[in-house]
């Protein structure tokens, strides 16, 4: 088990009477690179501005490797943050930029220009110590930025959405960098992003939030193959999410069929909701299948076919390599270990269920 | 057919030019003309200019003209900073009102203005003189900063700061290493406004200055009453070239500091 690096407690905040946060609790560990993922208005970008110090929580306690650093101002904090749009300071050169925070701490020159060195050499983009920000292209700036974070060597490396001003291919890029550099530093990330991909590709651990509430945490792999509820299947990836009722163990009715499934402990002819990734229903001939539909849209997206098949009332969204043309009839069937239990939330506040890791 | 569209269009433009600079050039010209009299053109001559600058009393109010000018200026220019920095952290209807009682005085005559600020320091029992034209020139310069300051402001990405409080600086080291360099350019150019404002006041100063002090304007005044000498053509030649060479400067300083930034 990793040491705890900071813990959130009981945080709560509102804006203007605006409920941001309910009762916040999360737990970050040495050296893990955490995730906070969900849609805007989440609360992510709040809650990393309550550990950077820079929004005072209304309620709950923010806990910093055993210190209690809850009403201690940005300044003071050992943790440094990569903003959105980069934040760099304009009229400096480079080198300025990345010496400030050494500046301020007063180190001798000598150390400051190694570390300039070596911060630029750890961003790639040495030799640019001399050139000002405005010369620079979005991806080399935001590389600054996070090399004028890490200089101060912090023990946290707070970063808020940012490779959103890029676009796709530099982004796809910057992710590797990121991973690569947090294993090179050997610190905690905390990245906040609306963008799943960015999150699964990354992370140790995802917080994925929704409304002020942490509704699930897990490694990318729990959070795609066992999503908790449907805010979470839905958020992540593509999928089939399906009302259905659980008549016994391991086995569930979807749409008026029943499915053979392994999820245990749910009660008898309990109301779920079903979660079936679309690359996990199989299209078979329509004797061999559970249940049979007819093809009503195709599209080519590359690597799969993605098609809708019309079966028992709903339009099952189906990923495959194979191809079944529009009007064809085909048979469905779903591997029971496939198929992902879901309480259905009684309210919206237990839809968000508050989790600690 | 173009081609007249386009003829007009020059004839247009030409005629509001004319309209706008004959005025000041008949007196430019006046300004060299070695005759006494506006009436013949006596040939060119500096020695207007030459009497002008031997004139005690008008190098005097020279003096004071531009030290008032630069005075109020500068400290206009920090009581407006200031003040934007306070209309930025303002709920957004306070900060509306806030903006228009500070443009108001801007829109006001002049005269009230003058005459207001008369009756204010009569009031409070102050002398008049130095003291008074300065405090009255302050206050009618801080709008100029204002609005010349706020826009730069607003155009600020909040992040910066932050950054640098992230980095560890103290507030007030952050907005004096990060945020006053960033709104420098919108200071400058409010200074050189609220110093060309300053410099060719006449109303204001006229009724706050008392006796026994006077500014260019004034002055031109008070000779012009006792008969018009061609000491003061000259004289309000290098006003209005003063004045003109400020404006112009006021209007390619932001755009010379973004490009210098660029060179480096």
């Amino acid at each position: 088990m990793k040491k705890e690096l900071i813990r959130l407690e009981h945080i709560s905040k509102s804006f203007d009477g605006q409920m941001v946060l309910d009762d916040l609790a999360l737990n970050i560990h040495e050296n893990e690179f955490v995730t906070l993922l969900g849609p805007s208005g989440c609360g992510k970008t709040t809650t990393l501005r309550i550990l950077g110090g820079f929004v005072q929580p209304d309620t709950g306690k923010v806990i910093f490797d055993t210190q209690d650093i809850t009403r201690m101002p940005p300044n003071k904090r050992q943790l440094n943050t990569v903003f959105q749009k980069y934040a760099l300071f304009t009229h400096m050169t480079i080198a300025e930029n990345i010496a400030f925070g050494l500046k301020i701490k007063k180190k001798p020159k000598s150390y400051i220009d190694d570390k300039i060195k070596y911060a630029l050499k750890l961003v790639n983009l040495e030799g640019y110590g001399n050139r000002m920000p405005d010369s620079l292209s979005g991806g080399q700036q935001q590389r600054i930025a996070i090399a004028r974070a890490i200089v101060n060597e912090p023990k946290v490396l707070l970063l808020d959405e940012p490779l959103g001003a890029l676009d796709l291919k530099l982004r796809q890029e910057m992710q590797y960098e990121l991973i690569r550099m947090k294993n090179e530093l050997g610190i905690t990330f905390v990245y906040v992003t609306h963008d799943q991909e960015e999150a699964l590709t990354m992370s140790d651990t995802i917080v994925v939030m929704n409304q002020g509430y942490i509704q699930q945490i897990g490694s990318p792999e729990s959070i795609y193959n066992e999503p908790e509820n449907a805010f979470v299947a839905d958020f992540i990836g593509d999928s089939n999410i399906i009302a259905a009722t659980m008549v016994e163990d391991k086995c569930v009715e979807i749409l008026g069929t029943r499915f053979a499934c392994v999820d245990t402990g749910f009660g008898k002819n309990k109301p779920v909701d079903v979660v079936i990734r679309p690359e996990d229903v199989e299209l078979v001939a329509p004797e061999n299948g559970t249940i049979t539909g007819v093809v009503t849209h195709l599209i080519f997206k590359g690597v799969h076919y993605e098609m809708e098949v019309m079966a028992n009332g709903f339009e099952w969204l189906v990923h495959s390599t194979v191809l079944s043309p529009v009007g064809k009839e085909v048979g469905l069937r779903v591997d029971p270990f496939n198929i992902q239990i879901m309480n259905k939330p009684e309210s919206e506040d237990e839809e968000a269920v508050a989790l600690e890791i | 057919m173009p081609k007249t569209a386009d003829f007009t269009k020059k004839i247009y433009v030409a005629l509001i030019f004319i309209f706008l600079y004959a005025p000041i050039a008949t007196l430019i010209v006046l300004s060299f003309n070695a005759s006494k009299t506006r009436a013949k053109w006596g040939g060119f001559t500096m020695q207007w200019y030459v009497s002008l600058m031997q004139d005690e009393t008008i190098l005097d109010a020279l003096g004071t003209t531009l030290l008032i000018a630069l005075l109020s200026a500068f400290i206009a220019a920090i009581i407006g900073t200031v003040a934007c920095i306070a209309m930025s952290g303002m709920k957004k209807k306070t900060r509306a009102v806030f903006m228009g009682v500070t443009n108001i005085p801007m829109l006001n005559a002049d005269i009230v203005t003058g005459i207001s600020l008369m009756l204010l320091f009569i009031s409070l029992g102050l002398r008049f003189g130095f003291g008074t034209i300065l405090l009255s020139h302050i206050t009618f310069n801080i709008p100029y900063v204002i609005l010349s300051v706020y826009p730069r402001m607003k155009q600020l990405n909040p992040s910066v700061y932050e950054a640098a409080l992230d980095l560890g600086a103290s507030p007030l080291t952050a907005f004096f290493r990060v945020t006053l360099p960033d709104l420098m350019p919108g200071i400058l150019s409010g200074f050189l406004m609220a110093f060309t404002m300053s410099l060719d006041d006449f109303i204001i100063t006229h009724f706050t200055k008392g006796s026994g002090i006077n500014t260019l304007s004034t002055k031109i005044y008070t000779e012009l009453r006792k008969g018009i000498k061609p000491e003061m053509y000259a004289l309000s030649t290098i006003i209005f070239v003063t004045v003109l060479v400020l404006l112009i400067l006021v209007n390619i300083t932001p755009d010379k500091a973004s490009k210098e930034k660029k060179n480096l």
